[in-house]
């Protein structure tokens, strides 16, 4: 194996380890790349190892207590943090508990990145340097935030880890759903980050879906009887699916109902429709396993006009009277549109409206102003658009806005024709 | 490691309680005092007088400025404080939230930090 490869296959999984051994995540990561470096010093000369993956753990270890012998200065900060059995050759004995080698230590290295003590944008960040091996610079650019601003935030969580003593571990049982939850939300939060925008840093942000399925993959291995970590990765699997009919090669965006379902990734579909299945039947009708099924009812439809609107509306409905929120009433509202006709959904989407808690959430309007178009209220409907543009932020979905209040302007201008 | 546990709550909360329920909130302060003394968690702890008794002092330029009440006024008040003795955050947490005036202000947990020997 080559070191390179090693290094991109394994480094996570050996962070994640030194992390435990060391106590410290800014040790861990300098001793790692010290034995990463040693390795392309030694192996070329002698060897690669049997082991290479054992070979540079043990190597990075010797260098933190080398580390810490040496600067007194260190090791007097670190001295709370690090005990003493930590330093020694051989590994701390501990038969199947907590520090046990039985557990990967990626999964207690995700929990504790998703420790609900750190903010939601420190979670993501930490998240996404460790386990995913971004560099600052580029999750960063990813959030289009300035690298500085990264840094301090992620200089930040580390500071908290360890002065607020998080623990490093898998929560106990009575925990698990609980601290499951928000890693799962971090994880989707990754995707529709990536998902979402289309614009500017556009490959960094394909990453971000990328990043954020193999994340869940990894959550799947290391947690197979979790139904709810499966509905995700179907969940996104699924979205993603879509990817290259979502977008055109110029950067615009593409409405679900016009997209070419030929370019929809057919293997992922496969692979999404089966866990969605697997997570309704183990898991029932969950958060992540319901967004599954009705990306699932899409993704089955040859053409826009075979799609089960019915069936949708029945999982939107579940979805709310589960998961109460406003978003998710907006999307019941446009699904209620094509099962039951345009009124209806238009009454749904009025009284959300005179509610106000989306006031500031452009879809709501651009929504509306669909409805209405197809109602034929094309004065109601620009305005909708003029709204929903004065509220959108970002630049794929601003241009497609002004292509529809475009289309809806030139309707009204051959309005008495018909 | 040692956290500090500060308590918030609203004092015109403790005062709209009646006698009946100011005594069984001290009855639950009690007994979870004494419940984190057997389990070896507790180190310190007290409820403080309220914020009406609280006397702001500062040094500027040599000079010493003694004021009325609280350095800050807010929603809630600092009303007393734990230190406990847990193994990490999570324990630290734990502890704060079977505080009797987390069901009705806030604890802020705070890792108290080790100065020399």
């Amino acid at each position: 194996m080559s070191i390179e490869r090693l290094y991109r296959d394994e480094s996570s999984r050996i962070l994640a380890t030194l992390i435990r051994l060391v106590g410290d995540f800014d040790l861990a990561e300098e001793v790692m790349h010290d034995a990463f470096a040693a390795a392309l010093e030694h192996w070329p000369g002698h060897g690669v190892p049997e082991n290479p993956r054992a070979w540079i753990v043990s190597t990075a270890r010797h260098k933190a207590i080398d580390r810490l012998r040496r600067d007194a200065r260190f090791r007097r900060k670190r001295e709370e943090i690090l005990q003493p059995t930590m330093l020694e050759d051989a590994p701390p004995p501990d038969p199947g508990g907590e520090g046990s080698e039985a557990v990967d230590d990626r999964l207690r290295l995700i929990f504790t990145c998703c420790h609900p003590a750190l903010g939601v944008e420190a979670r993501v960040a930490l998240t996404l340097r460790t386990l995913g091996g971004l560099t600052t610079e580029e999750i960063a650019r990813a959030f289009l935030v300035p690298g500085a601003t990264m840094a301090q935030r992620l200089v930040r969580a580390k500071q908290k880890i360890r002065q607020a003593r998080i623990p490093y571990r898998v929560p106990p049982a009575e925990k698990l759903p609980e601290r499951l939850d928000a890693v799962l939300s971090v994880t989707y939060l990754v995707f529709n980050e990536g998902y979402a925008a289309t614009s500017g840093a556009e490959l960094v942000r394909r990453e971000l879906c990328a990043e954020a399925i193999r994340l869940a993959r990894l959550l799947c291995d290391l947690m197979p009887g979790r139904a709810e970590v499966h509905a995700l990765l179907a969940l996104m699997l699924l979205h993603d699916s879509r990817r290259e009919a979502r977008v055109t090669s110029g950067g615009e965006l593409v409405r679900l109902d016009e997209q070419d379902r030929s370019l929809w990734d057919r293997d992922q579909i496969r692979e999404g429709l089966a866990l969605t299945e697997a997570a309704l039947r183990e898991g029932g009708a969950g958060f992540y396993a319901l967004q599954a099924a009705i990306a699932a009812v899409h993704a089955e439809a040859e053409r826009p006009q075979d799609t089960d609107w019915r069936q949708i509306v029945e999982l939107y409905r579940e979805l709310l009277r589960r998961h109460p929120s406003p978003v998710i009433e907006l999307n019941h509202a446009a699904a209620v549109a094509e099962a039951c006709g345009s009124e209806e959904g238009l009454r749904l989407l009025d009284d959300l409206d005179r509610r106000g808690e989306l006031s500031r959430y452009h879809l709501l309007p651009a929504a509306r102003a669909q409805l209405l178009a197809r109602l034929g209220r094309t004065d109601e409907a620009a305005a909708a658009y003029r709204r929903a543009l004065a509220l959108v932020s970002n630049e794929p979905e601003r241009r497609f806005l002004e292509r529809e209040l475009a289309r809806v302007l030139a309707e009204s201008g051959g309005a008495v024709s018909g | 490691m040692r956290y500090m546990l500060l308590i918030y709550d609203r004092e015109a909360d403790w005062a709209a309680l009646s006698e009946k329920e100011r005594g069984e909130l001290f009855q639950q302060y009690m007994s979870f005092t004494d419940g984190i003394r057997k389990s070896g968690h507790y180190v310190a702890g007290d409820p403080l007088q309220p914020t009406s008794s609280a006397t702001t002092v500062k040094v500027r330029n040599g000079k010493t400025v003694t004021t009325d009440g609280p350095f800050a006024e807010t929603r809630e008040q600092l009303g007393g404080y734990y230190i406990v003795k847990a193994s990490n955050l999570d324990e630290a947490t734990e502890i704060a939230a079977r505080i009797p005036s987390a069901r009705l202000g806030s604890i802020e947990v705070r890792p108290i930090m080790e100065v020399g020997g």
